[in-house]
């Protein structure tokens, strides 16, 4: 199936002729990309291509102008959402660079924005045995110590610790959408397994993931059905599994001179 | 590092007080000021105490008389200039009605479960029938300064003043004009298991209280002490509060200073303590309510390898100004003292914290650490830090730190990306930034209270 066929159905996320700036300069140049549940989709691209604005302007960071296009989210405009909105609609953004929070408790950050969560969509609130049984479930299928939920969020944390953070709260949220921004950079192979396996734990009918990463190492363990290549703020080219083993043999170089062209 | 250059703060004061300068500050008396002179001039007679307090009355007022309220120009009043931001001064507070005693049952909310011994001031006199001043613990002896004074406590007159500078117009006003407060000594040894609380409410009548507190913990003595201020929101009334405390060598005292007034309040209060050696003590300040509050610290670490926690938070909004004016005097070897004192600010709010560690020729191996922060939640909120170092010493640790800043934008989205709606996610960070002042509060059920404060607050934002 192509991606201009799916486009004709109900996609999860749905992204037509996006156009984003920040500061006025024009990094996303009409972007189109559709994603369906079930479905694991992986954009790669050169450094600048504008993987991580994709990332943060689906999240809702304000920094950001959208300038023209739409992205629907199972069918709702998404810009008609806050962030915390967005989230609570099912959609996860995985940040490249987890933010260190002094003075607040991992377990308060993560109750509260689990029963957040619940509260907006009409949920009763999980009591407090029922929380830490599933942030214990979650954290051990994650190598997560208990010692590092007592901790603030990610102060004093490995970058490899960070990043397994925030699969943690993925895996606790259940979103129906998780963006993974570069979660592979900083990463060893031991913990980039462990984030594999939990992503890949995750997967199921319902939910989708996009994967974005520079490298293609990390779908070695988290097998997309679907890579993009960005390049210059645009889709430049769509393929299966085997694309992404293109690229790592070739580099971007010819992307790069297309999306010129 | 050594700095020889500044000269101690009471110097500057007295030169100040003889200098040419003085000539031409000929100024016209305010509003507040001739109330204030004829306030004590109707009073003087009737003020409880013998010849020597009367005396110590009269000088205290001749000061005040020389310098009127402290302005802009005086230095140390910079941020808080007095003589502007008072109006009026309000009458002396009579004693209160059987209404305003009842309504004084109910005061002290802010302190949650907190058991505590509460000793009651309404308007400034102390109300023994809703104070707890029964069974008290073996080492500890409580009176009102009104008692003590018209009975001549010799103990009283050993301590009274001692600790407070006489320089300072604001003490000096409550030199002259208290007429009640509690004394308090524990004796050597002696554990005070529950926190002792003084509690002062005003009532709804604006008149203008002082009060004049003494607490002596005796060697190796444990106490907890809670001053608390609270009063009603629409009327304009005036509290000046001086509390002495001398902790004694190896005592071990906390002092918890609660300034919740009601809205249009005028507050001053000043702490002035005397550390003894190997002593630990913890100060904490909570500012939320008043229209215009000025806290001082005047501590004096007099004993060697002393352990000292003075931290404070202050929440203010609407047009509210709080200042925080604290000097930490290392006078003895080998005193460690860590100060942070954190500020949020919405609104129109002022903030003013001044924090001077002043380190003497003597106090070698003083470690000291300031830290002052302002979280300004407006665009058109304000603040002043002003932390200070003298050090005289040359082999001490010594540092102070100061921000103000927004809240972390960042951070915030990071909160709301999981869910976390915009005003909790702005709770969070704030309760997280005050956290690591209220942390520093030993007792677990005060520390809470206190965060529960906070968590009141915050909801009332919005």
């Amino acid at each position: 199936m192509t991606q201009s066929e799916k486009t004709n159905e109900m996609a999860l996320l749905e992204i037509k002729d996006l156009h984003v700036e920040i500061d006025g300069k024009e990094i996303l140049k009409g972007l189109d990309l559709a994603v369906d549940a079930g479905e694991v989709h992986a954009i790669m691209g050169p450094n600048g291509s504008g993987k991580s604005t994709l990332a943060y302007v689906l999240a809702g960071k304000a920094d950001y102008a959208v300038s023209g296009g739409e992205v629907l989210f199972d069918g709702q405009n998404i810009f008609d959402l806050a962030p915390d909105e967005r989230a609570a609609a099912g959609l996860f953004l995985a940040f490249q660079y987890p933010l260190e929070i002094p003075g607040v408790a991992t377990m308060t950050f993560l109750r509260t924005a689990l029963n957040a969560q619940r509260k907006r969509r009409g949920e009763a609130e999980l009591s407090t045995p029922e929380f830490l049984k599933r942030v214990r479930e979650v954290a051990g299928k994650l190598g997560i110590e208990p010692e590092m939920l007592r901790r603030a969020v990610n102060v004093g944390f490995s970058g490899g610790e960070k990043k397994r953070n925030e699969i943690l709260q993925m895996a606790l949220l259940e979103p129906r959408l998780a963006v993974l921004d570069e979660t592979d950079s900083g990463l060893d192979i031991d913990a980039l397994k462990i984030v594999a396996d939990g992503v890949n734990h995750l997967r199921s009918p319902g939910r989708a993931f996009v994967v974005i990463t520079h490298y293609q190492r990390l779908l070695n363990y988290i097998v997309p059905d679907v890579v993009h290549v960005l390049s210059r703020g645009r889709i430049v080219k769509t393929g299966g599994k085997e694309l992404a083993l293109e690229l790592e043999a070739r580099g971007y170089a010819e992307y790069q001179e297309e999306a010129v062209a | 590092m050594p700095n020889t250059r500044r000269r101690p703060w009471r110097d500057l004061v007295a030169a100040r007080m003889v200098g040419p300068m003085n000539a031409e500050v000929a100024m016209i008396k305010t509003a507040a000021e001739t109330a204030l002179a004829h306030a004590y001039s109707q009073a003087r007679t009737r003020l409880p105490g013998d010849d020597v307090i009367a005396a110590q009355r009269e000088a205290a007022f001749a000061l005040f008389a020389r310098e009127g309220l402290p302005h802009r120009r005086v230095e140390e009043w910079k941020y808080t200039d007095l003589r502007a931001l008072m109006r009026d001064a309000k009458p002396l507070a009579s004693p209160p009605d059987a209404a305003a005693k009842a309504r004084a049952r109910t005061a002290g909310a802010t302190l949650g479960d907190v058991e505590t011994r509460r000793l009651v001031f309404v308007d400034g006199a102390f109300v023994p029938e809703i104070s707890d001043i029964g069974a008290l613990e073996p080492g500890l002896a409580v009176s009102s300064l009104a008692a003590a004074l018209t009975d001549g406590d010799p103990a009283l007159a050993a301590h009274l003043g001692r600790l407070a500078p006489s320089s300072d117009v604001a003490v000096a006003l409550n030199t002259a004009l208290m007429g009640d407060g509690a004394v308090i000594r524990i004796g050597a040894s002696s554990t005070i298991e529950r926190p002792l609380h003084l509690l002062f409410v005003a009532s709804e009548k604006p008149a203008a209280s002082f009060v004049r507190s003494l607490v002596v913990v005796e060697r190796g003595a444990r106490a907890m002490l809670i001053e608390s201020h609270e009063g009603p929101p629409g009327s304009d009334y005036q509290v000046n509060a001086v509390l002495e405390l001398f902790v004694g060598d190896e005592a071990h005292v906390d002092h918890v200073k609660m300034v919740a007034e009601g809205a249009d309040a005028l507050h001053v209060s000043t702490l002035a303590a005397a550390i003894g050696a190997r002593a630990r003590f913890n100060a904490f300040t909570y500012t939320s309510g008043g229209a215009v509050v000025r806290n001082q610290l005047f501590l004096n670490f007099d004993g060697e390898d002393t352990v000292a926690g003075i931290r404070g938070a202050t929440l203010i909004k609407g047009r509210q100004h709080a200042d925080t004016t604290l000097v930490a005097n290392h006078i003895a070897t080998g005193c460690q003292s860590r100060e942070v004192f954190k500020a949020v600010l919405d609104d129109e709010a002022h903030g003013v914290f001044q924090g001077r560690i002043i380190v003497r020729p003597h106090a070698q191996k003083t470690d000291a650490k300031m830290m002052t922060q302002a979280l300004l939640l407006s665009e058109r909120a304000e603040a002043d830090n002003k932390p200070e170092l003298e050090i005289f010493a040359d082999d001490v640790q010594c540092g102070h730190g100061a921000t103000a800043g927004a809240l972390d934008e960042e951070l915030k989205f990071y909160l709301m990306a999981r869910g976390i709606p915009a005003a909790e996610a702005e709770a969070l960070l704030i309760r997280a930034f005050l956290g690591e002042a209220i942390e520093g509060i030993e007792h677990a059920g005060l520390r809470e209270a206190l965060m529960d404060a906070v968590v009141a607050w915050l909801g009332a934002r919005r």
